[in-house]
């Protein structure tokens, strides 16, 4: 037992161990109870067309995205250009969920910057962010031809995320659907 | 004389100190003795029981958005709309746990300052008392073995040395050492 002392030193790295695991965690990032689960229904005017509704149940059978936005969102702006390329590329229709914002603001926003959106619902009082478990802006979410939410993105989508998140499982879900 | 007195007296003490009696009066003195944090949630049902309810639930619950804060004590958008929530909720004739089940079945576990028992969190839970039984078990088990260790084994000849030590006899010729 000559390397007795050495014990506290061990015991020490261990604790340092889990502390620099620690630090590779993300506090902001809460993981989401709602993954494998039902997307919740919600019945919403359209952006571009307030006297006209979408509902969850129209995008039943496809295999699309949900991203909450809002004008005033500063980080959205950092995801815009990653949402429009994904647009471009016609793999899943995106579905814009305007979070809290303004009808001319989030207008005038899409107007300046591009609208990667099939279309974009408004959820004027964050109800449905609630119902979604929307604590941050931006969110997207992956949903399923059964409406199932397959995964969610807190923080903004980046391009890493597309390639090796978004594109593999979507191309799984229409593989499995 | 008097009147006059009084007449000057009257609007320079008097009103003021009304006005300050009919302020502290009006106050519940539970509030007089535990003013509300700045940022505090600010009441907003008409009906003090309900809001006592939505008071105390919302304190067990955490806002996301500033994750060391209760919904209570934060004013980040999110929270008012989740105190708004609970508050609807609760009016609705919704009891607690129904209120707290719609939460976490939307925001995860993560929503509870009180953690709940189960199978992930059992580490937490049991995690110090298990952390103290396997220290207090250590440490007996050494206190045990240095009071074994401590017991002095003395030959015959050492211990007629340290007898004669103790009664403060001169010391019996050492044995040569081999």
């Amino acid at each position: 037992m000559k390397a007795k002392f050495l014990v506290p030193l061990g015991l020490f790295l261990v604790l340092v161990g889990f502390l620099a695991f620690g630090l590779t965690l993300n506090p902001r990032e809460v993981p989401s109870p709602l993954i494998d689960k039902p997307a919740p229904d919600f019945r919403l005017a359209r952006l571009e067309m307030p006297d006209t509704q979408m509902s969850l149940a129209d995008m039943r059978g496809q295999v699309w995205l949900l991203n909450v936005w809002a004008s005033w969102c500063v980080a959205c702006r950092q995801e815009h250009p990653v949402l429009l390329d994904f647009a471009r590329q016609q793999v899943a229709p995106l579905i814009g969920l305007n979070y809290k914002d303004g009808r001319d603001d989030a207008l005038g926003w899409l107007q300046a910057h591009g609208d990667p959106y099939v279309t974009s619902v408004v959820d004027g009082d964050g109800r449905v962010g609630i119902d979604y478990g929307v604590y941050g802006v931006p969110e997207t979410f992956l949903i399923d031809q059964a409406g199932m939410i397959r995964y969610k993105q807190i923080g903004p989508v980046t391009p890493q995320v597309v390639r090796d998140v978004l594109l593999p499982m979507i191309a799984e879900l229409k593989r499995a659907g | 004389m008097r009147a006059d007195l009084l007449r000057r007296v009257t609007p320079s003490v008097v009103l003021p100190a009304l006005f300050a009696f009919a302020l502290f009066a009006g106050v519940p003195s539970e509030a007089l003795a535990q003013p509300a944090p700045s940022g505090e949630a600010v009441p907003l049902a008409a009906d003090p029981e309900l809001e006592a309810r939505v008071n105390a639930l919302s304190h067990q619950l955490r806002c996301l958005v500033c994750q060391n804060q209760t919904i209570a004590e934060s004013n980040a958008p999110l929270a008012v709309d989740l105190r708004n929530q609970v508050r609807e909720q609760l009016a609705s004739g919704k009891d607690e746990d129904a209120v707290i089940d719609f939460l976490v079945a939307r925001y995860g576990d993560f929503v509870l300052y009180l953690p709940p028992f189960k199978g992930v969190t059992l580490l937490l839970w049991l995690g110090p008392a298990l952390l103290l039984a396997v220290c207090g078990g250590w440490l007996a088990l050494r206190l045990r073995r240095r009071q074994r260790e401590a017991a002095p084994t003395l030959s015959g000849e050492q211990h007629r040395r340290a007898r004669a030590l103790l009664d403060g006899a001169p010391l019996p010729p050492e044995e040569p050492r081999s």
